[in-house]
């Protein structure tokens, strides 16, 4: 069944077009930075921008930190709404439940599929904008800084392969941010049958996450919000890495998926299948 | 084969299926019969482990459904209220994918199971378009395909006839008639009198929730005791007749008898002219409108 899904993915061109757009995104800012000139004064703009035209190498985390708000979640939303309810509403459901699939199976086939989908999207991200900084921006070597000229965000200085491996961790964490968000988006595709009802759910969830976010009267819930710890990936680029809130967001985020993945599980499972 | 035990099932308020002791036995043609809104499809959908009854026993292949339906399931293949498949991918990529995705089934003898399935139903030489370039008679044509992929021993077709012109209606009654013959087999859920008629062995009636008539369909057509006959003589004929006769219509005489070759040999005799003569038969129309009432597609009268 996994494998059947990973099929449908890779059969089906919205997917691809999810795909493109979250490339083509760092890479318009990429093009225009470079025609411009001039950096965005630093503390200013999406992180990393100021760093990166001294050095083409860091522009995959600011590609990350791009498409991370709103764009890589909307494509999460869509396609988390699209896996039951979108079988339903194409009255597929039926089939493949009287195939037969178990539904714990196919829930599970759903929830795989889609962490595949996010990490391959958030690599191809990161490839795509990685190439599109060496080219635009040049790598390290002939950077003005000078050789290994990669700055973390503390000030020193960070070696090839420690920037691999920091940017390993940020793709990690950030992929299962994205999981947790998407576990309530695939709860909502169990509960809805409307493939768009349950995305938009799924994107209220967020943007209530986000106002909350800014709230300060808000601040007793404000660490429990799935949105809260989303950008500590960040602290990946720091010298050392700064761990605390990356250990506490990968909890949360655990917490997400057992929660709403058992919710989807326990009300897709008793649940008549009209559709 | 299927066999049902004061099954029903309630939606909040509303009844669908209301203790219906249903029984299909192996090598039955069975037809479902039911107006509109009847609970046809809830019941199917319950035999198939979709929807979970309120209370009641389901039991298809001597197993209880919902509970060992993992067990029933790869054995049955099934059309419900309508086909379904993705539109951007080919039919026979859609026949693969379904086939795939569930066990059973192995994937070195997937492609030929879809040709033949294909070829069952008349879509052998169907090129690699997508299923949503496909006619209403094709995508019907590809959800039988489905139900056959895996040469189940019970069939549960839903409507299998809908959207199918006569020659298609004509074909797939065939194939559900050679497969019966070969040992499948068929529950047949429809509104359409004349399909179930024409195909079917044994008929359940469903009305309102309520199983009101399950009978074979030879005992429901049984004749009726009285002979139809046409005659220019009528009027001779009658007075033949020592008061057999129930009902005059110009020249067609209804008469109480049970022997048509002997009151047509006796009419000859007596010098009657006969233009045709027949026993009577009740059409399954006539017993179904008998049962059931008006379907739930109608709301007319005072609201409630």
């Amino acid at each position: 069944m996994i494998g059947v899904e990973l099929r449908k993915l890779i059969l089906r061109p919205r997917i691809w077009v999810s795909i493109g757009l979250l490339c083509l995104l760092p890479a318009i800012v990429g093009v225009f930075l470079a025609t411009a000139d001039f950096a965005p004064p630093p503390g200013q703009g999406g992180a990393f921008l100021s760093a990166v035209t001294s050095n083409g190498s860091l522009y995959p985390a600011a590609a990350l930190a791009l498409v991370l708000p709103i764009f890589l979640p909307l494509s999460v939303a869509v396609t988390a709404g699209d896996s039951i309810a979108g079988e339903a509403s194409s009255g597929m459901l039926r089939y493949l439940l009287i195939r037969p699939v178990g539904r714990t199976r196919m829930l599970t086939a759903k929830f795989v599929a889609l962490a595949v989908y996010v990490l391959f999207a958030v690599v191809l991200v990161v490839i795509s904008s990685l190439i599109v900084g060496l080219i635009l921006f040049g790598g390290g070597a002939e950077a003005v800084g000078g050789p290994g000229g990669v700055t973390s965000l503390s000030g020193a200085s960070l070696s090839t392969s420690g920037l691999g491996l920091r940017l390993l961790g940020a793709v990690g964490y950030i992929v299962l941010s994205m999981l947790g968000f998407g576990a309530i988006g695939v709860f909502l595709s169990t509960v809805s049958d409307s493939a768009l009802g349950a995305a938009l759910g799924a994107l209220a969830v967020l943007i209530t996450s986000s106002v909350l976010e800014t709230l300060d009267a808000a601040s007793v819930v404000r660490p429990y919000l799935p949105t809260h710890y989303w950008l500590s990936w960040i602290d990946f680029f720091r010298d050392p890495v700064f761990w605390r809130d990356i250990d506490k967001g990968l909890l949360l985020q655990l917490g997400y998926i057992v929660v709403f993945f058992g919710a989807a599980w326990a009300n897709f499972a008793t649940k008549d299948v009209t559709s | 084969m299927i066999v049902t035990h004061a099954l029903t099932k309630r939606f909040g308020h509303t009844v669908a299926v209301d203790s219906v002791d249903l029984t299909v036995a192996e090598g039955d043609r069975y037809g479902f019969l039911g107006p509109n809104g009847s609970g046809k499809t809830t019941m199917v959908r319950m035999l198939l482990g979709l929807v979970y009854a309120t209370s009641g026993e389901i039991e298809v292949m001597g197993r209880p459904v919902p509970k060992r339906v993992s067990e029933v399931l790869p054995e049955v293949g099934a059309l419900v209220e309508g086909p379904a498949a993705y539109p951007h991918l080919s039919g026979r990529r859609n026949l693969s994918l379904v086939d795939a995705a569930g066990r059973g089934g192995t994937g070195r003898t997937r492609k030929r199971r879809v040709g033949e399935a294909l070829e069952q139903v008349g879509l052998g030489s169907i090129d690699s378009r997508p299923v949503k370039a496909y006619s209403l008679g094709m995508r019907q044509r590809l959800g039988i395909a489905g139900a056959l992929l895996r040469k189940p021993r019970l069939l549960v077709l839903d409507e299998p006839t809908n959207g199918l012109d006569p020659q298609g209606i004509k074909e797939i009654r065939e194939l559900l008639i050679a497969l019966n013959e070969g040992g499948t087999t068929v529950f047949l859920s429809s509104h359409l009198l004349a399909e179930v008629e024409q195909l079917c062995t044994r008929v359940g009636v469903v009305d309102r929730g309520h199983l009101v008539l399950e009978d074979d369909m030879t005992s429901m057509r049984a004749p009726t005791g009285r002979v139809l006959v046409d005659t220019p003589d009528a009027a001779a004929a009658v007075a033949l007749l020592n008061g057999q006769l129930e009902a005059r219509d110009g020249e067609r005489l209804v008469i109480r008898h049970d022997d048509p070759s002997g009151l047509n040999a006796m009419l000859v005799a007596g010098g009657v002219r006969v233009d045709a003569i027949n026993a009577e038969r009740r059409s399954l129309e006539q017993v179904v409108l008998e049962v059931t009432g008006s379907g739930s597609d109608r709301f007319d009268g005072r609201a409630p």
